[in-house]
């Protein structure tokens, strides 16, 4: 873990991102969806920044929308910049699989009828690609023989090694993890994410998705707090040890969540697209809600880190102060997911709710 | 059930010895019901062979001759069980209407017609895969619509009413193509050139495919546009590989399968739609020989036509399973024992 004095390169800058879909409500009536909303974030490089938010705050979203894998009813919003450039779609699809890999959640984004071998050297036959692909494969303690399986053969920790190897094959500047974690015992979950911590000591970007904050606060730089498509807080890793250093209520509350800080959960639900407000969007749950929490709140930094709550006013500087459409209504929270996710999100749910 | 046991070669005999009993229990019920149908047909052999006008100027002694060589008032489980045990050993009878033993009519009428919907398969099969990969790889593109157009079309056009239209358009009108049978008329057996053949051939293999490429284009349509929303394809393109990759390598392969499954089943509608094609271009196939035999109460000659097509749609079908089980990886392993 770096320490809070870290300062590398930045490689990814996302300002003020907001991703909405359009969708049909009934039969003609079209509606805008506002998922995620003004989000800004930073990753460094060597550094890896870790993304919690319980489900269905939009994580996965951001992630598609970096990597610019929206799907066609989406649009987007923001800047998005890589090395100090702008992140133009031109631009993107020279970095995309290359400078910015992204590596998914589970076996289904292995083709399933191809042999892992060929997916990791993404079919390049030359000799080199071949030794470089078992050479990755062996990082990651997997035989030769792995290369001749089909994804149906392989377990849940040999498909995450290998979608990690499917990464680093590139030499990447920048990693995007999707929740790499869900449906692996605390071990393995564990050993998959010192794997992205080497891959940030080895100086690219990381940029982990995940619901699990408590892995995350053991493995990352920084954790941005992520709640209602949006980030309430950005601390360090190392504030974590301590409630008073963190900055945000809701992280307050995930803090006191957590087994060995108490168990308690807060009362209330994350709200539905529809329901958000103008103003903060954890106001309804929130112990210390005034009236001002019900005008729009922005970002501001503080003690080095970055806060989305009028409380923050007293101490910090106002980082940005733009004013940004609401979308309005929405049900992608309703969403089923897949029961893997669930199943995983049970111990993590306790204190993300 | 067929998937226990199959990484011994005992496993693989248990599986086709499975196959080939449904087959033959297949056989005896389709040709059962065949008989059926026939014997409780309201028409009279007699006055459908010989004619009203014909029956009037007979004897009765030669009616009754005529009686005996159709098999009137013979019981029909009679009839059926008798035939059944000749085809056993082997005889297949003699064909009523055509006089000559029926293997040899089958055998004559199959060549027609065998090459006519070999060509209608593969024709309708290839441009069908193509044009669905096409429409599902490009989904709701102008090329898509116009794909999904020509399948609903088609899919809904009767093929006989097709084979009048193409008949009318280039045999009448524009006069490239000969009206119908397998050979000009009136020309000795010898002079008769593969290209003349050829010419014969094409209107009706023409219907044959046009009507055939619908389904295994919509079929490939929806195979492709699942695999291009699958989250392998997203990871595809979020590895920066192209287009014609993702479309080649991931997206065919993917679907190859299901399209064979799918084309080999697909036997039976070519067969099927076969028969009404000859009828309309008078090409002396199979299925000319099927309808005739059943209007004209040609008993042995139906039931060799009956099994004859049960035994290639049930190939086609039975080939399918097999490519499954060879092809597919998921199910190879499995038989390894992996």
């Amino acid at each position: 873990m770096k320490s809070n004095e870290y300062k590398g390169a930045p490689l990814l800058e996302v300002r003020n991102l907001s991703i909405s879909f359009t969708r049909y409500e009934g039969l003609w009536r079209q509606r805008k969806q506002c998922l995620v909303r003004d989000l800004s974030l930073e990753v460094k490089e060597g550094e890896m920044v870790a993304v919690v938010g319980s489900s269905g705050s939009g994580k996965s979203l951001l992630a598609h929308g970096v990597m610019g894998l929206l799907p066609y009813n989406a649009s987007w919003d923001g800047e998005i910049y890589y090395k100090g450039e702008l992140l133009t779609e031109k631009r993107l699809r020279k970095l995309r699989g290359r400078e910015m890999v992204f590596v998914p959640q589970s076996v289904s984004y292995l083709d399933p009828l191809m042999r892992v071998g060929e997916q990791v050297r993404k079919g390049a036959r030359s000799e080199k690609s071949r030794e470089q692909c078992q050479q990755v494969l062996k990082r990651y303690g997997l035989g030769k023989e792995t290369e001749t399986l089909y994804p149906f053969e392989l377990s849940g920790g040999m498909t995450r090694r290998i979608l990690i190897a499917t990464a680093v094959q590139e030499h990447p500047g920048l990693v995007i993890a999707d929740e790499p974690t869900p449906g692996l015992h605390l071990e393995a979950a564990k050993r998959v994410l010192s794997h992205f911590r080497e891959i940030a000591d080895d100086g690219a970007g990381v940029l982990l998705i995940t619901h699990d904050l408590e892995l995350a606060v053991q493995v990352a730089d920084r954790i941005v707090v992520f709640y209602a498509g949006t980030n309430l807080e950005e601390a360090w890793a190392a504030d974590f040890t301590d409630e008073k250093k963190l900055r945000h209520p809701y992280t307050k509350a995930l803090y006191r969540a957590m087994p060995q800080n108490g168990f308690k959960a807060v009362s209330g639900f994350q709200p539905y697209e529809k329901e958000f407000g103008e103003g903060c969007v954890f106001a309804p749950r929130c112990e210390a809600c005034e009236a001002r929490c019900h005008e729009p709140v922005y970002c501001r930094k503080l003690r080095g880190g970055m806060v989305r709550c009028w409380k923050g006013e007293e101490e910090g500087d106002v980082c940005e102060i733009r004013e940004k459409g609401r979308g309005q209504g929405g049900d992608l929270w309703e969403k089923g997911e897949d029961n893997e996710t669930k199943m995983n999100q049970a111990r993590v749910d306790n204190f993300l709710i | 059930m067929e998937k226990n046991g199959k990484g011994t070669k005992a496993g693989w005999g248990r599986f086709l010895a499975g196959k080939c009993v449904r087959g033959g229990l297949l056989l005896f019920l389709v040709s059962a019901v065949a008989f059926w149908l026939v014997s409780v047909s309201p028409l009279d052999p007699l006055t459908a062979n010989v004619g009203q006008t014909a029956m009037g100027s007979m004897s009765q002694e030669q009616i009754e001759k005529l009686e005996i060589y159709w098999g009137v008032g013979e019981p029909p489980v009679k009839r059926f069980l008798a035939w059944v045990g000749d085809f056993f050993r082997g005889d297949m009878g003699m064909s009523l209407l055509y006089r000559q033993p029926v293997a040899r009519v089958i055998q004559v009428r199959l060549k027609n017609s065998l090459w006519l919907m070999a060509t209608a398969w593969v024709i309708s099969g290839v441009a069908g895969f193509g044009l669905g990969i096409l429409a599902g790889t490009k989904k709701d593109s102008v090329a898509d619509r116009l794909v999904c157009a020509y399948a609903l079309v088609t899919a809904s056009t009767p093929s006989f009413w097709l084979a009048l239209v193409f008949l009318m358009v280039f045999a009448v009108w524009l006069g490239w193509l000969p009206v119908g049978l397998s050979v000009p008329i009136g020309m000795e057996d010898a002079g008769v050139t593969l290209a003349d053949r050829i010419r014969h051939g094409i209107l009706p293999a023409l219907t044959l495919s046009v009507t055939g490429i619908s389904n295994i284009a919509l079929h490939t349509r929806e195979k492709m546009i699942q695999v291009m929303e699958s989250d392998y394809v997203l990871f595809a393109w979020a590895r920066g590989e192209g287009s014609r990759r993702i479309v080649f390598q991931h997206g065919v392969r993917n679907i190859l399968l299901p399209a064979l499954t799918l084309q080999f089943g697909s036997v039976s509608e070519i067969f099927g739609g076969s028969i009404l094609v000859e009828e309309v271009f008078s090409y002396p196939g199979l299925g000319q020989a099927a309808v005739n035999a059943g209007l004209g109460s040609d008993v042995p000659l139906l039931l060799g036509i009956t099994v004859i097509s049960a035994v290639i749609v049930f190939s086609g079908n039975l080939t399918a399973d097999i490519l499954y089980e060879v092809v597919d990886p998921r199910l190879r392993r499995e038989r390894r024992g992996m």
